[in-house]
């Protein structure tokens, strides 16, 4: 039952072959089984969870079940849960109960959408590795000493276990894309502004973008048509029309144009994870599509800026974690100084005070000149060096990460190291550009991902391109060993 | 040496929106502690600012009043700072890129003249929280329904040369603001309050001194009395051999003086950036001009008006129109007064000022409304009542015992023109005083008004004075 697909399990529940309320215990107990060993989740809600199946149950049984109605998910513990906890990661929120729901969740709930929990992550999504969390790493279910990738490393090893059918994500610099790319599974990072940030507990608000992980292209244009769509609660959501994803998802890729940029390709890249890459490329040129080098060279300068402009607005965003209304406060502050410093000294992990002293300096008198705005300018010609490219292709590809998942441990003492890592999909960010990654190939029992980068709104052709390669290769139904 | 004191004022008006700036949240002021605070107030995890349309439009009111520019394009920028009373640790405002740049105001000096004061820049921002120190025992409780009020902060020009000079400012971009109807400029609830920078320079030198912040002034009074203490004690500092340093100072109006808040190398460094969570605002012309066509008739133009329209002295229309409110009042009064605009501007800046003055009230609470001083005022030209029992009439209606007829009647004041009752209290009063005949008809005319006084005693002041008078005359020239 946990291999099926989406449709599949729709199907099921649609003919009565099997009840929401028995999928959500199926699921429940596999966590219950196999979490131990992976840590993907902060917080299982199996009470909740079962309340919700029967009234998904009851929805069917009066004939008001949706596609989505009775199907298991959970969300990464970024999204704003009401009457749950909602830790981000991070001893600041451990006793953080939310009073409403995130945009996301809500609709994921008014889809029928059934949440088992909610799913480690880096702290306040500020990681590569789901190293920084304050409830301990997660394990790749691939190889367990590995890391899964990060910041959504919860989302991407449930998902890969088949501890969930479904989960949502966040994608700041590659948060989406590099653990889905590290645990063999699908993920999406949709245009800036296609799915409400409302609700979504902000690292660097003009990058964070929430999207579908999933183990097909198929199973992410459900979620994605469930989740996407304007929200007047965040003023950079967008009224541009959604398309029926599911629908649109058989497209031919017969004279699909490939652009690849050469310096995805260059020095830094694991041999094997591009002979890989390259295997996969091979599968769209059988199919008619043509690969074509192109020049993102403005994009090699996307990890400096990005280390500028993110901990710049994360050292605003997180300014709200104070000790005063919500979240941790310190034992006994003797004076408003004290209760602000050890809160926050207390309260935040190293990773995250990292970022806010970075971001604090570069935001500072005398300094915003050099570094933010700077950053900014590179932002923009990253963003028309992307529109050039459009111009000659239809979609950009290559490989997500530089290689496959590390082991634990192995980068954490040298920052700018795991910081490389998302060196291919912090460029989308950038400019606010759809991408997406797919499982292309194992490299020493180690998933690997193919990224593409599509123009704006382009989600439903990136699914549709997605659907297409996962028809013609069998690397998303590959099973990590112990969890099939 | 002789000082010349230069003087810049950055104003808050609260606007008079209906929900918060940047949240769906009503501003009404004085509900209970933390009861209109949203998640987005308290700045919870994951909560994004929604702009108020209405906001924009009452800052875009106020840009075209003063004659500003309205920006075709302005941008919120965060303004980052710890305070308990502050929740999201920034103060949402505008920075680079205000809404309203480059406009004026005109005042009216003491001596008569027009003086035109700058205005650099008006933006909007959200307000803070409060923080009450009071009954909390050592601790410091935190109530933020104000927090996310809007805020249209005015920052005028160093153009002001005196204190009085900053009070007519301040008064007159009070006045424009209510007109407006864009902030209810209760000083009291610190809908408009001001920060004063101040500073002094020998005179005929053009460089500036270094200036003081003054924070916090929220009465007229105060304003005056801050600023020329401020203005002595930069002198007493600079000829007693002191160095002026640029420092933020708060206002005690218990001891008249102003003391240290903090100093320049204390300040905040605010960080300021663009807020992502924010789209640019965009302004197009055809926004201005539909919010132009909907703008009241503003003091100047209205002042002009009741010039020519009811035939007033400048003076007198300037009183009338210092507020929206009053000259409302006066036109209803008109009105109802069968057009006697004379009179009741008398009327309006007599008596009743002096009575919302003896009882501290504004006109907008004032006992007698506008339609029942009109009624009052028609009645003594109609010659019902004479000007000194309409004031009588005026206290009793003041004191709520209806309207002027209805005061009239049961009171009876109804003047007395019955010829033959006035002749009647004539004849008596001359009998009784044949010493005053005498002297009068030896020709001392001031005795007349003995007579005519008799009179009116006899009558109970009802009697028609212009009537008293003729039938003396007649009488007493025998």
């Amino acid at each position: 039952m946990h291999d099926k697909s989406i449709a599949e399990m729709s199907a099921a529940l649609a003919g009565r072959e099997v009840s929401s309320e028995e999928l959500t215990r199926h699921f429940l107990a596999r966590i219950g089984e196999l979490d131990g060993a992976l840590n993907s989740f902060i917080t299982v809600t199996p009470e909740k969870a079962l309340e919700q199946a029967r009234t998904a149950d009851e929805r069917r049984a009066r004939g008001e079940a949706g596609p989505l109605t009775g199907i298991p998910m959970a969300h990464k513990d970024i999204f704003c849960t009401r009457g749950v906890r909602t830790s981000c990661g991070s001893r600041m929120l451990d006793n953080f109960v939310s009073p409403y729901d995130a945009t996301v969740v809500e609709r994921m709930s008014a889809a029928g959408m059934v949440m088992l929990g909610k799913l480690n992550m880096d702290e306040f999504a500020m990681g590569s590795s789901n190293e920084t969390s304050y409830y301990g790493p997660v394990h790749n279910p691939w190889q367990q000493d590995h890391v899964p990738g990060g910041s959504s490393g919860g989302s991407a090893a449930a998902v890969a276990a088949r501890l969930v059918p479904a989960a949502t994500a966040t994608d700041t610099g590659g948060s989406i894309r590099q653990p889905a790319a590290l645990c063999g599974v699908t993920g999406l990072k949709p245009t800036y502004g296609r799915v409400s940030r409302y609700g979504m507990i902000a690292f660097a608000s003009s990058l964070d973008q929430a999207g579908p992980m999933t183990r097909s292209a198929a199973d992410a244009a459900w979620l994605l048509g469930a989740m996407a769509g304007f929200d007047e609660r965040d003023s950079t959501c967008l009224e541009h029309p959604l398309e029926d994803y599911p629908a649109l998802l058989d497209r031919p890729l017969q004279g699909l144009r490939i652009g690849l940029p050469r310096e995805h390709f260059g020095e830094g890249l694991d041999a094997e994870t591009a002979a890989a890459v390259h295997q996969a490329l091979a599968v769209f040129e059988a199919a008619g599509a043509t690969v074509k080098e192109i020049s993102l060279a403005h994009s090699m300068l996307s990890v400096p800026a990005y280390y500028v402009v993110a901990p710049a607005e994360c050292s605003s965003n997180l300014s709200r974690f104070d000790g005063v209304r919500f979240g941790y406060r310190c034992e006994e502050p003797v004076n408003l100084e004290d209760l602000y410093k050890r809160s926050r000294g207390e309260g935040f992990g190293a990773e995250v005070k990292r970022r806010i002293l970075v971001g604090t300096y570069a935001l500072s008198a005398g300094y915003y000149d050099a570094y933010y705005l700077k950053a900014q300018k590179v932002r923009r010609l990253i963003k028309d060096e992307f529109g050039r490219a459009f111009d000659e292709v239809d979609v950009i590809m290559g490989p997500t990460t530089p290689g496959p998942a590390f082991r634990i441990g192995e980068k954490t003492s040298d920052p700018v190291a795991m910081y490389l890592s998302d060196i291919y999909t912090i460029a989308a960010n950038l400019a606010g550009l759809p991408a997406l990654s797919v499982p292309a190939g194992l490299v020493n029992g180690l998933p690997v991902g193919l990224q593409m980068v599509g123009n704006y709104f382009d989600e439903g052709r990136l699914l549709g391109i997605a659907h297409r390669f996962q028809q013609e290769t069998d690397w998303h139904r590959r099973t990590p060993p112990g969890f099939a | 040496m002789e000082w010349e004191p230069v003087i810049g004022l950055e104003i808050h008006a609260q606007l008079k929106t209906r929900s918060k700036i940047f949240s769906g949240t009503s501003t009404a002021f004085g509900a209970a502690p933390n009861t209109q605070a949203s998640a987005v107030d308290l700045g919870l995890p994951g909560v994004l600012p929604v702009l108020n349309a209405e906001a924009v439009r009452m800052a875009t009111m106020l840009g075209i009043a003063i004659d500003a520019e309205v920006a075709g394009r302005s941008v919120f920028a965060r303004k980052n700072y710890f305070y308990p009373d502050l929740p999201k640790g920034y103060q949402i405002s505008q920075y680079e890129l205000p809404i309203v740049a480059r406009g004026h105001l005109d005042i009216t000096l003491g001596d008569g003249t027009t003086k035109r004061v700058g205005v650099t820049r008006a933006h909007l921002e959200e307000d803070a929280g409060k923080s009450l120190h009071e009954d909390f025992h050592g601790m410091t409780g935190i109530d933020l329904n104000r927090a996310g009020t809007p805020l249209l902060e005015i920052v005028s020009e160093p153009d002001l040369r005196s204190a009085a000079e900053a009070v007519a400012y301040m008064k007159r971009l009070h006045a424009l603001v209510r007109y407006l109807g864009i902030c209810d400029g209760n000083m009291q609830e610190g809908s408009f309050r001001c920060d004063a920078n101040v500073s002094v320079r020998p005179r005929g030198r053009e460089a500036f001194g270094t200036r003081a912040e003054i924070k916090n002034l929220n009465s007229f009074r105060f304003i005056e009395r801050a600023i020329n203490h401020e203005i002595e004690r930069q002198i007493d500092l600079i000829e007693g051999g002191g160095t002026m340093i640029q420092e933020t100072r708060l206002y005690d109006p218990e001891r008249d003086e102003t003391r240290p808040m903090r100093t320049k190398e204390e300040a905040n460094d605010y960080r300021y950036f663009p807020d992502p969570d924010l789209l640019p605002v965009e302004i197009d012309r055809a926004f201005i001009e539909e919010v132009r066509a909907t703008l009241p008739e503003l003091p100047d133009a209205k002042a002009a008006r009741f010039e020519s329209a009811y035939a007033l002295a400048a003076a007198e229309a300037a009183v009338l129109t210092g507020s929206r409110e009053l000259a409302d009042y006066y036109e209803t009064a008109v009105e109802h007064s069968g057009g006697q605009a004379k009179l009741c501007a008398n009327w309006v800046t007599g008596e009743l000022a002096a009575a919302l003055n003896r009882s501290e009230r504004n006109i907008d609470d004032c006992p007698v409304g506008p339609r029942a001083l009109g009624g009052l005022v028609a009645r003594i030209h109609d010659g019902t009542i004479s000007g000194k029992i309409a004031k009588q009439v005026f206290e009793a209606m003041w004191a709520g015992e209806g309207d002027a007829d209805a005061v009239i009647e049961s009171r009876g004041l109804r003047q007395v023109t019955d010829s033959g009752a006035i002749e009647g209290m004539v004849d008596e009063v001359i009998a009784a005083n044949p010493e005053q005949v005498e002297q009068f008809r030896a020709g001392r005319d001031k005795v007349l008004g003995f007579f005519v006084g008799q009179v009116m005693k006899a009558s109970g002041g009802k009697a028609n004075p212009k009537q008293v008078n003729e039938l003396l005359r007649k009488k007493l020239a025998g």
